[in-house]
């Protein structure tokens, strides 16, 4: 696949002396749903008003579906959809005329048709006549989105898309994000849910503190840095964890029922067989043993954690 | 994509006139009723003991100015309002991250802005007519001057719209500066009325030569010369120009 976005060397400073990105590369391929994970205060906006126009880089260039965005802005916007995390938008308009008003913005010719569709697919078309003040937050969600695709963009970017937004809503954000994924469109999409990012990308980005620390294909970064939970069932309660156990660091828990351990995967020795060893010569007995991947947002915690320690 | 998005200048400019189109009624009756003010009680209580101006009836002689002053205060109002709400709803996102260059902006916010002002201005015209005859000397120089005048105004209030922080620097410069200028340009007086310093001193306020030329298309003279007024609104063009092309270069109050 060929790269839609080219980031290189991207870097953010403000008048306050702040650096808001510290040279970030990355490169997203077209057809793609990529994630970028980071905290708040991270620089996730800041990348994307700068991809979009609505801030200056300070040094670094990016280029959007082969255009320079500061020298080829227009074929770079062209190209874009965006959807800001702010709930803004023009109250008093019906949202028709507002979606019509997006598509004439970005220099499409007139296209009831698309338009009707994209309405459609957002469960907008009941609205359509309705002023935009006269909508629930969920709604107007859905009208920044139907005004992001009103112009037909090869990418969308969606900045925390489902923050502040209803469990229904969400599920429609994810199926609305699957289809266009299958119309080819590039979606790049901030959150700190992880959950999100673990349903629907599939590549991650995690960004701190203005810096790219990882990008990794979601199922390669949850194997190459996931830790796996072992739960020991007991056959009897342990009051205490046996100080001979002390070197594999395991908790006890379900009240005295269980040990867990944490191991990771990829290191040379697990422990687990040790572990189990060990259990045997001291004779506790077990009746079952499971194992459990964590989660992205474990994998994201350790990491950010680890930064701050660093 | 063509050389000129054609299509987001027609965008813009059609949803600024629908957004004036949702107050219509104010912001055509507000200005139609304060000019009936104005004639009731320049032209009707002070006019009738002044009857003329350089030979031109008093409430004649005030038409020219009152349109002046309903221009100014309309320009600057509607034009900067116009970019200033989409920065305080946040939904100037959607303009900055489209294909539309800074040129195409300021021709479909300027263009809306001036076309209301001139709606305002001919409106005001016609209501004059109701009340006095207003003979008009050259008729093709007083709609171009209400273009021009209609246009500067609109560019001055678009950089006042970028540059305001709140509602009340949105405020303070029209009320504070334009007002008090306008009022002591000539609209209601000549400055050849004036005793000196006072008629030295006016000539330093630029609206003096504004509302001369404007009064030199209905009455074939002014204040100043014609040439002077016409080098004022030359130099107010170009100065907004320079602004607004600076602050699109370096993005002020608009890009972070």
């Amino acid at each position: 696949m060929a790269s839609i976005i080219d980031i290189q060397g991207l870097t953010k400073r403000y008048a306050s002396g702040f650096e808001a990105l510290k040279g970030v590369d990355l490169s997203i391929e077209e057809g793609e749903i990529f994630a970028l994970l980071g905290p708040n205060g991270a620089g996730k906006t800041t990348m994307i008003s700068i991809i979009c126009g609505i801030a200056r880089a300070t040094g670094g260039s990016v280029k959007v579906a082969g255009h320079d965005i500061v020298r080829d802005y227009r074929g770079a916007r062209d190209a874009i959809g965006l959807v800001p995390q702010e709930l803004s938008t023009d109250q008093f308009e019906r949202v028709i005329d507002t979606v019509t008003f997006s598509r004439g913005l970005f220099g499409k010719p007139r296209n009831p048709a698309h338009i009707e569709k994209v309405l459609r697919d957002l469960s907008l078309w009941d609205k359509r006549n309705a002023k935009i003040l006269e909508l629930s937050g969920g709604m107007k969600r859905r009208v920044m989105i139907a005004k992001a695709l009103s112009h037909e963009p090869r990418i969308l970017f969606l900045d925390e898309p489902t923050a502040g937004v209803d469990v229904e809503l969400r599920r429609d954000m994810w199926k609305l994000i699957g289809e266009l994924r299958q119309t080819g469109v590039t979606i790049i999409l901030t959150t700190h849910y992880i959950e999100e990012a673990e349903e629907m990308a599939d590549r991650v980005g995690v960004i701190n503190r203005g810096e790219l620390m990882l990008v990794e294909d979601k199922t390669a970064l949850m194997k190459k840095l996931g830790k796996k939970t072992l739960t020991v069932v007991l056959a009897e309660r342990l009051a205490a964890v046996p100080v001979e156990l002390a070197e594999w660091d395991v908790t006890l828990k379900g009240d005295g029922q269980e040990i867990e351990y944490i191991f990771d995967t990829q290191a040379e020795r697990t422990g687990v067989s040790s572990l189990l060893r060990r259990l045997g010569d001291l004779g506790i007995g077990y009746k079952d043993l499971n194992t459990a991947q964590s989660s992205l947002e474990d994998i994201f915690v350790s990491l950010v954690h680890q930064e701050k320690a660093a | 994509m063509s050389l000129v998005n054609l299509r987001a200048i027609a965008s813009i400019y059609k949803f600024e006139l629908h957004r004036f189109r949702r107050t219509l009624l104010t912001g055509l009756l507000v200005p139609v009723i304060t000019t009936t003010l104005y004639f009731v009680v320049f032209g009707g209580a002070i006019g009738s003991r002044m009857t003329e101006v350089d030979g031109i009836p008093y409430a004649a002689f005030i038409v020219p100015g009152l349109i002046m002053m309903a221009m100014f205060t309309e320009s600057i109002f509607n034009a900067s309002f116009g970019i200033y709400m989409p920065k305080f709803t946040g939904t100037i996102y959607e303009l900055l991250s489209a294909p539309v260059s800074a040129t195409e902006t300021i021709i479909a916010y300027v263009g809306a802005a001036a076309t209301k002002s001139l709606i305002i201005g001919t409106i005001i015209f016609l209501t004059a007519h109701l009340f006095v005859d207003v003979p008009v000397a050259h008729p093709f120089a007083m709609a171009g001057f209400m273009i021009l005048i209609a246009i500067s105004f609109c560019l001055f209030g678009f950089i006042l719209g970028i540059w305001a922080q709140s509602f009340e620097q949105l405020q303070v410069i029209p009320m504070l500066l334009i007002m008090p200028m306008t009022f002591l340009g000539g609209a209601f007086y000549s400055v050849q009325m004036l005793a000196e310093p006072w008629r030295t001193i006016t000539l330093f306020n630029p609206i003096v030569y504004l509302i001369s030329g404007f009064r030199w298309t209905f009455f074939g003279k002014g204040d100043v010369a014609i040439e002077f007024s016409l080098i004022f609104v030359a130099g107010m063009l170009a100065v907004c120009l320079g602004i607004i092309g600076w602050m699109f270069r370096t993005g002020y109050r608009l890009k972070k």
